[in-house]
């Protein structure tokens, strides 16, 4: 079944941008990610331009993380200060993001930036993600528990000036750690498309030092936000917001994101990581490749 | 550039048809929609141009006569750029304005136009790919300029924006012409120019033209319209939307 979509300015097979948004919903839902790292190049390779793809995608993402961190916000898993001061940071970020937004498509640079991007964010959580992962099925096979964690923020979180109590996270730290972490998200949300739950999840983890029980809560709160205020920078500035596209995928990916999450529930957390490890490093993997071969077009059209 | 150019345009067209010999011959064109709505499952669409070659007197000449017609879209500038390999990945390293690239353009004539007439008529009344005028600005070498156009003209044929087939008029008994132009989902949409030469001996006896509207309908062009030009309630409601059923969907899956 075709359909046009009137931003994109081509028409695509519906069903198949369901499937697609299906399949990311329902890998989102199982581990806890927005999946707009996957959505993104997905909708590049099939042909969508990479500017209305990265804006559609923070729209479907919005749509995956609502039932998320409503569950959250109803077992107490949010840290809503913690969450606020990320988001702050977040609407800067997207600002800056549009900015550098419109001097990398004026250089004629935002694809391979988009791509450069994609690569080394990927494939450095990628790769963290499975010496983890990896290290804790290890310990698991040998019968031994796992090491208790040594729960504390990097040392140069600690030399920032201010401190502010974060009760839910445990945490007594400057509030311009998480400032600048949802900055950083932010602008990787607005040039992406992509939720950052992948990093900012980490980064809650080893960088900031907060306590896991609130950390995906507190994640997908940030993330639902954010991509809101994407889906609107985008929408004044780059008008490349293609509802119809995001429909699509929306409709796909909410119920995916549904079935995704029943089936977690029946797998071991380990293999899981272990498996989303795998996912985003054949992504990266793949997108490393396109940077280095003769890609199919060698001439574009801005 | 241009300016000068219609200028050219039209005192050929004036040499060719204006003078209107009592002998010369007339086309009567037409197309087969006016205007091509774009809507929900537009995949594209085929423009049948067609029309009949009026002859003073009703007697047909001794020598065929070919027919060539031209489908043109909008012209608008473009940056096109170049991907090289710079320290082992492929960037875009060079680019190139060019003012007044047609969004599509397509031509068919009853036999190859290089048959037709020679090569500085087709430039004159910009017949084939290669005679499109693109007015680079700039100053460019000519190598350079030439590669890229190669690259455009290339890339728009695979997509379908730039087609040329000779052979694709039909002409029937010597007087009614008829040729099927395909335009694909992704055309831009404007005011489109279906223009009709009628060829004989190397000149251009008769020039006809009928405008197309490509446009967008019903529920697109609200979209790409709102998109435009409201981008924040646009925002508004694309963010309403994916809330909308993201809740909906938990909703319903908790109940069960």
């Amino acid at each position: 079944m075709d359909l046009y979509l009137p931003v994109a300015n081509l028409s695509v097979n519906a069903l198949v941008i369901v499937l697609l948004g299906g399949g990311v919903g329902f890998l989102s839902g199982m581990f806890g990610v927005g999946g707009g790292f996957l959505t993104t190049p997905l909708l590049i390779f099939y042909g969508i331009p990479p500017t209305v793809a990265a804006a559609s995608a923070a729209t479907q993402v919005t749509g995956a993380s609502v039932s998320g961190a409503l569950a959250h916000l109803e077992r107490d898993g949010v840290d809503l200060r913690m969450g606020t001061v990320l988001v702050a940071g977040g609407l800067i970020g997207s600002l800056v993001g549009a900015v550098l937004f419109e001097l990398l498509t004026a250089w004629g640079q935002i694809d391979t930036a988009i791509n450069i991007l994609y690569v080394a964010l990927l494939g450095s959580v990628g790769s963290m993600m499975a010496r983890e992962a990896w290290g804790a099925l290890q310990q698991m096979r040998a019968g031994l528990p796992a090491p208790a964690r040594k729960r504390r923020h990097h040392p140069m979180v600690a030399n920032l000036p201010m401190r502010w109590r974060f009760y839910r996270s445990g945490l007594y730290i400057s509030p311009l750690a998480p400032l600048l972490l949802g900055i950083l998200v932010g602008i990787l949300t607005m040039l992406l498309g992509v939720g950052g739950g992948f990093i900012m999840v980490p980064a809650m983890l080893y960088l900031l030092g907060m306590g896991t029980q609130v950390v995906v809560g507190t994640s997908l709160f940030q993330i639902l936000f954010v991509t809101i205020a994407t889906t609107m920078v985008h929408a004044m500035t780059t008008g490349a917001v293609d509802i119809v596209l995001a429909g699509l995928l929306l409709i796909g990916s909410v119920i995916g994101a549904q079935v995704g999450a029943r089936f977690a529930q029946r797998l071991k957390p380990e293999y899981l990581r272990m498996a989303l490890a795998a996912i985003v490093l054949v992504v990266a993997l793949r997108m490393a490749v396109d940077l280095f071969i003769r890609p199919d077009e060698i001439y574009t059209v801005q | 550039m241009t300016v000068l150019r219609a200028l050219i345009v039209g005192l050929a067209l004036l040499l060719a048809t204006g003078t209107s010999r009592a002998a010369d011959p007339r086309l009567v064109p037409d197309v087969s929609s006016r205007a091509i709505d774009i809507q929900y499952s537009f995949t594209g669409e085929e423009l049948l141009l067609f029309g009949a070659i009026l002859y003073p007197g009703q007697r047909l000449p001794d020598d065929r006569a070919d027919i060539v017609v031209v489908l043109k879209g909008p012209v608008r500038p473009i940056i096109l750029r170049e991907k090289r390999r710079v320290a082992g990945i492929w960037v875009n390293a060079s680019s190139i304005r060019l003012r007044t690239t047609p969004g599509f353009y397509a031509i068919g004539s009853s036999r190859p136009i290089d048959k037709l007439v020679d090569e500085r008529t087709a430039a004159i009344f910009e017949l084939g790919l290669d005679n499109l005028s693109m007015s680079p600005t700039g100053f460019s070498e000519a190598q350079k300029l030439e590669r890229f156009e190669a690259g455009l003209i290339d890339l728009y044929q695979r997509q379908g924006l730039f087609v040329q087939n000779p052979g694709a008029v039909e002409i029937t008994e010597g007087v009614l012409y008829r040729a099927r132009i395909p335009v694909p989902a992704r055309v831009p949409v404007g005011t489109y120019r279906a223009e009709t030469y009628l060829i004989s001996r190397g000149r251009v006896l008769a020039v006809a033209a009928r405008d197309v509207q490509i446009r967008k309908a019903g529920f697109e062009r609200f979209v790409a319209l709102a998109a435009e030009h409201h981008g924040f309630l646009y925002g508004l409601a694309a963010v309403t939307l994916s809330l909308l059923l993201g809740y909906v969907a938990s909703a319903i899956f908790r109940r069960r």
